[in-house]
């Protein structure tokens, strides 16, 4: 019963469909990923007390805020939350004083703004706290909304997409901020987001959400590289999503894919199995011209440059692969990309590495893919 | 000048504001969270005044507070005063007839503030109470200013309902334009004239006074 940290089971059919189960530990930053749609919302929603859930249950640090089978359901005001709403939600007639002093009830008119200064020079505010929020940018206004959800010294951080309402160089900077602020901070943080470069950068884990439903949970990089299946690997929008069959060579097994057989290390399955495999771009290296790989190099696949498309210092390439198939997507460095003379119709060669190649099981393409 | 007819609307229309203010508030929270079809019936009832030839709803309020009726007889019971023909039931009848005037604005201004900052102050630890009068009632200053300065000058105008239900007793229920139906009855056109003049004055500077405010809190607000 005293478990530290936060655990969340909740199930409902309407008005979006949920049937999630997660947990977050004090300290760790857990990122809800999945399209819109997916609940994630709702279930930060359920867990601030804002929405109830038709079953299941919510325990912080030990203490129940909901339990549907003994009908215990706290309200909002009772659950020690600090909340940071996609658009701030800050009031608009007071100022950033006052609105983190808003959320500094049972201390003295001099506490509460002793405290609401504190906590407006933690997130760098402090000339500003006379403003109202009109007068402030869309970032400092996100910084208020970030002071405000720590004034209650809340049990746990829910932070509904906070970063959505910035421009790309705010965005950078705020997650920065909050990368610095959560050292500090020895609670269970929930990160709603559909960005999953930023929850990459943020997370500790990261759940992925689909029609109310938690897939998968781990470690972002485990996640992105290795998804459960080809849903979830769809899901995350993961490029090179292949279809093959793993086949016995010797003592070994190897993946058969349009005449290939590759060799990978993590196996999953066995002989005849038909799998689902994906390998990320940086686990497609790129042949030089001058130096082509005599056979030795690992996995080498031969193939058509479909298209190559210059940003900036990288060049986007796809490679159709001999045999037919879907291409192969990577990226090299521009000057690498010009030095082998890469261009529409050149053929190129390239390694796959075996490290690099996750096998799932093999799944008819479901109605599963993200919008 | 008709001193008595104007106290008495002073009066009848500064106890019509201060009672309705509150009880326009109190009826319009529920309203924004109330499903769709209670909430379409629940207004439709209260816009009725609007619409209504104020000769019907004030026979409707005569038949209600008569003293044959079950309220006539209970206020009596209560008080020993009547409901009709006297300044309590003109009040009462005020607060129903102005109820739209009331109702409408705050309502609006309610229903303007986004969900997220109520559910923010809730966040914030603040009770519903406590988030009425610290958040949405300075967001809704606006509205609320102008539910006090259109029953106070439609309290001032209303005829129709007062003479219904209250007559025309000096001191009692003869209201400023119950008088200036009266002069005008009495061919006394001069001082018709000059209780007119000074209501449309009056409606003029209420108007223009909402309008001058809500720009204010408007530009302050940004």
């Amino acid at each position: 019963m005293s478990a530290p940290g936060l655990e969340v089971t909740l199930r409902q059919r309407a008005p979006i469909p949920l049937d999630a189960e997660l947990e977050c530990a004090p300290g760790e930053l857990l990122a809800l990923v999945g399209p819109s749609g997916s609940g994630k919302s709702t279930l930060l929603r359920c867990i601030a007390g804002l929405h109830t859930a038709a079953d299941g249950a919510i325990r912080c640090n030990g203490e129940t805020w909901f339990d549907a089978a003994a009908a215990i359901n706290h309200p909002v005001q009772a659950r020690r939350i600090g909340f940071v709403f996609q658009n701030y939600a800050l009031f608009p007639h007071l100022t950033a004083l006052e609105n983190v002093a808003a959320a500094l009830g049972g201390l003295t008119f001099a506490e509460r703004t002793a405290r609401a200064h504190e906590l407006l020079t933690r997130v760098h505010l402090d000339g500003l706290a006379q403003r109202k929020p009109a007068a402030l940018s869309g970032g400092q206004q996100q910084r208020v909304a970030v002071a405000r959800a720590l004034a209650r010294d809340p049990a746990v951080l829910l932070l509904d997409e906070p970063f959505s309402a910035v421009d790309q160089v705010t965005r950078r900077k705020l997650q920065q901020e909050l990368a610095r602020l959560r050292a500090h901070l020895n609670i269970p943080m929930l990160l709603v987001t559909h960005d999953l470069d930023e929850a990459r950068m943020l997370a500790d884990r990261m759940v992925i959400l689909h029609k109310g439903n938690t897939l998968q949970s781990g470690p972002p990089e485990q996640v992105l590289t290795q998804p459960d299946n080809a849903a979830i690997a769809r899901l995350v929008g993961l490029q090179n999503l292949f279809e093959g069959t793993l086949v016995s060579e010797g003592d070994d097994l190897k993946l058969a894919w349009l005449g290939h057989r590759l060799a990978v290390t993590r196996i999953a399955g066995a002989g005849g199995d038909r799998v689902a495999w994906v390998i990320p771009p940086e686990g497609v290296l790129l042949h030089r011209r001058e130096r082509p790989s005599r056979g030795e190099a690992e996995n080498p696949v031969a193939g058509t440059v479909q298209d190559c498309l210059r940003l900036g210092p990288f060049t986007q390439i796809r490679l159709l692969p001999e045999g037919g198939g879907e291409p192969l997507a990577f990226s090299v460095p521009t000057h690498v990309a010009e030095r082998n003379e890469i261009a529409p119709g050149a053929m190129a060669r390239v390694t796959l590495l075996a490290s690099s190649i996750h096998l799932m099981p093999w799944e008819p393409p479901a109605e599963t893919r993200a919008d | 000048m008709d001193w008595s007819a104007w106290i008495l609307s002073l009066k009848l229309a500064a106890a019509t504001t201060l009672l309705l203010l509150p009880l326009a508030v109190l009826i319009s929270r529920p309203l924004l969270t109330m499903r769709t079809s209670r909430r379409l019936v629940a207004e439709g009832l209260i816009a009725m005044p609007l619409v209504l030839p104020p000769t019907v709803l004030g026979f409707y309020l005569l038949v209600a507070f008569g003293q044959h009726s079950a309220l006539g007889q209970l206020y009596h019971g209560l008080t020993g005063r009547s409901l009709v023909f006297s300044f309590d039931g003109l009040l009462a009848a005020s607060l129903i007839f102005n109820l739209p005037f009331a109702v409408q604005p705050v309502q609006r201004a309610l229903e303007a503030i986004p969900r997220e900052v109520r559910e923010a102050a809730w966040c914030c630890g603040l009770t519903r109470w406590q988030t009425l009068l610290k958040i949405e009632l300075p967001l809704a200053w606006p509205g609320l200013l102008t539910a006090i300065v259109l029953t106070f000058a439609h309290t001032l105008g209303e005829f129709g309902v007062v003479l219904m239900i209250g007559g025309n007793i000096p001191d009692e229920t003869r209201t400023v334009s119950i008088a200036i139906y009266d002069h005008v009855q009495g061919f006394e056109d001069k001082a018709a004239g000059v209780l007119s003049a000074v209501l449309v004055a009056f409606s003029f500077a209420s108007i223009v006074l909402i309008q001058f405010f809500t720009h204010r809190i408007g530009k302050r607000e940004q």
